[in-house]
């Protein structure tokens, strides 16, 4: 448990969960089926619960590898619900 | 990080809440005051008649109309606030205007309704501008103190979270005090406020986020609108009506009580909580109804109507879809729609949460003393730095808002700036208190600030009988509860504070008495280290 690794939790939770949290919004707006303006609202109101969890998993992870990974996931899952919701839209 | 799940919750709850704790404690104070903005507003302004004579909100509008047309004929947009409850006692009137030097400029006016002419009160700041406070942290620019406040608040969020589930067992911790034990003390009264009030806490915190999320969370927009599209969203999900411009051919205003009737129709009584005019005078006027706060969610309906011909053109009563969490967070996050007893709980749970945030701050310090207690030891330069902060802050933050009442009633009626002064005073006053705890030992910061706010508070009512006629003797026996409560109220936190200052003397007094123990017997106080799960 070095500083290094508290640092790099601390970047995981502030700019990665802020990542991952405006990933999971755009995502939902894809893959919802509503209307534009309804999903977007959907989708911005969603962002604080997932960032909330994200900084909570970010320290509750067993390693700050943990962390990232966790963060790389959720964001994949998003993006690919996203580009699926966008395909079967249009 | 080291340890189990509850360790590593326990130190993110201490390093979210601590860095932001003091300007949380600010948000929370101020935004709770809040939640009697409209009695506050009513005692900093001890001109405006009252009681509030009972006017009917057609009454109200026709006051309001006579009004703007007399001082407002060219104005592009009236805005009116018809009586309506507690918000609102007053006919509240705004237009757009242009200063000297031809920049936009909104005046507005509070009229009394037996004459129909603006009440001519001294400037004050009132209730508003006491709890806008809360987020635009005066002296900052807007968009700097919203993001500032949006970190804090996410902080906050992530320090609630972390908070539970630190203290799983919360139902046991919450029957759990431990009085006179120095920071365990602190501990169980800052679960105590933090779980009684928790789900306020959460939906406060969540809610207030939601004010500012297109802000915050821009991306989610600009994905799906463009970087240019933001306008295009808003008149999308709020469906902003369309105001077509003037054509320049004068028509009279529609009778306004065919208007109004048409809203108590859909809407009940009292259905009114803005009237906006556009274009009025002209061909292409149109009124547009925003419906009074009857409950959370209803602050979303609205009507529209052409301004000349009285025809309705547009109306829905209530949101849809996510649309209504939105005004259903927003709604409650404001409290607009609370009666008395609801009004009462919000403005108790607010103060839990700012006590909840106080206690919070004193319990870091009270801890890292305690470790150092048993050596001796002087606490490092920054557990003394936090500990001044937080004397400065959780009394000295207090004082600093009675000043701002002090101010309403002893800055000369008629002094330039009067209004901006009144909160100079609060930050002057605030910035004394934070000084105070560098020339004094803290201890001894602790005593003077507590009983500085005991007087400052406890003085108001007597303050408020030297320079007014609205004393106790006459608000109680007339009935006017939102100026007598404001009394009352302002004695209870004197009291309060007094106390406070008492059992903080008693406390120090059986330290001192346990400490000249002779050896082998245990000290009351500080010296037990607390579990190390137990907080960060």
């Amino acid at each position: 448990m070095t500083r290094w690794h508290v640092a790099s939790r601390v970047l995981a939770a502030v700019a990665g969960g802020y990542a991952v949290s405006t990933v999971a919004g755009v995502g939902l707006v894809q893959a919802l089926p509503l209307p534009r303006a309804d999903a977007v609202m959907a989708g911005v109101l969603s962002t604080y619960l997932v960032y909330g969890a994200a900084v909570v998993w970010c320290f509750g992870a067993r390693t700050a590898r943990h962390a990232w990974l966790g963060l790389l996931i959720t964001g994949a899952f998003f993006a690919a619900l996203g580009v699926l919701g966008g395909s079967v839209r249009s | 990080m080291k340890g189990g799940l509850r360790q590593s919750m326990a130190w993110l709850h201490t390093w979210a809440g601590l860095p932001v704790g003091w300007v949380l404690y600010f948000v929370f104070l101020t935004g709770t005051l809040g939640y009697f903005d409209s009695e506050i507003d009513q005692w900093m302004r001890p001109e405006a008649s009252l009681p509030p004579p009972a006017l009917s909100q057609v009454e109200g509008l026709a006051l309001a109309l006579a009004r703007l047309e007399q001082v407002a004929a060219r104005a592009p947009r009236w805005t009116v606030f018809p009586p309506s409850g507690h918000d609102v006692p007053h006919v509240t009137i705004s237009w757009s205007t242009v200063d000297a030097s031809g920049r936009p400029l909104r005046r507005s006016e509070t009229l009394d309704a037996t004459t129909g002419a603006p009440f001519r009160t001294r400037a004050t700041g009132g209730g508003q501008t006491l709890y806008q406070l809360h987020y635009t942290l005066h002296y900052l620019p807007s968009a700097t103190a919203r993001w500032l406040v949006g970190i804090c608040s996410m902080l906050m969020l992530v320090a609630l979270v972390s908070g539970v589930i630190t203290h799983k067992k919360i139902l046991a911790d919450f029957f759990t005090f431990r009085p006179r034990q120095g920071q365990r003390s602190w501990l169980d009264i800052h679960n105590l406020v933090g779980v009684t009030a928790l789900p306020f806490h959460l939906v406060i915190t969540y809610s207030g986020l939601v004010f500012f999320v297109f802000t915050y969370m821009a991306p989610v927009v600009d994905a799906t609108y463009g970087r240019d599209g933001r306008d295009r969203f808003f008149d999308e999900a709020f469906r902003n009506p369309d105001i077509p411009p003037p054509v320049g051919a004068p028509a009279p205003l529609a009778p306004l009580v065919s208007l109004y009737d048409e809203a108590v129709r859909h809407w009940g009584e009292e259905p009114v909580r803005v009237a906006s005019f556009y274009n009025p005078g002209d061909r292409n006027a149109r009124v547009v109804f925003t419906r009074t706060h009857v409950d959370p969610v209803s602050n979303g309906g609205r009507m529209v109507f052409d301004g000349a011909t009285g025809e309705l053109l547009d109306r829905f009563d209530r949101r849809t879809g996510p649309m209504v969490v939105n005004h259903a967070l927003l709604g409650l996050h404001e409290g607009l729609f609370a009666g008395p007893v609801l009004r009462w709980l919000y403005f108790l749970t607010g103060l839990l949460g700012t006590a909840m945030i106080g206690t919070g701050l004193v319990l870091w310090t009270a801890k890292r003393k305690a470790k150092l207690a048993p050596a001796g030891g002087t606490p490092p330069a920054a557990v003394r730095v936090i500990e001044h902060l937080n004397v400065g802050t959780v009394v000295g933050l207090p004082i600093g808002i009675a000043a701002y009442f002090w101010a309403n009633r002893l800055l000369p009626v008629g002094m330039a700036d009067r209004a901006a002064w009144e909160v100079h005073a609060l930050f002057l006053a605030w910035l004394a208190m934070l000084a105070l705890p560098w020339l004094r030992p803290p201890d001894r910061a602790w005593h003077d600030s507590l009983r500085l706010a005991a007087c400052a508070y406890a003085a108001l009512p007597v303050l408020n009988a030297l320079t007014t006629d609205q004393h106790l003797g006459v608000t109680i026996p007339a009935g006017a509860w939102a100026l007598a409560g404001f009394d009352l109220v302002s004695l209870a936190t004197g009291l309060g504070f007094g106390v406070a200052a008492v059992v903080l003397r008693r406390q120090e007094v059986a330290v001192a008495a346990a400490e000249r123990l002779p050896d082998g017997m245990p000290a009351v106080s500080g010296a037990t280290p607390l579990p190390e799960d137990a907080a960060g």
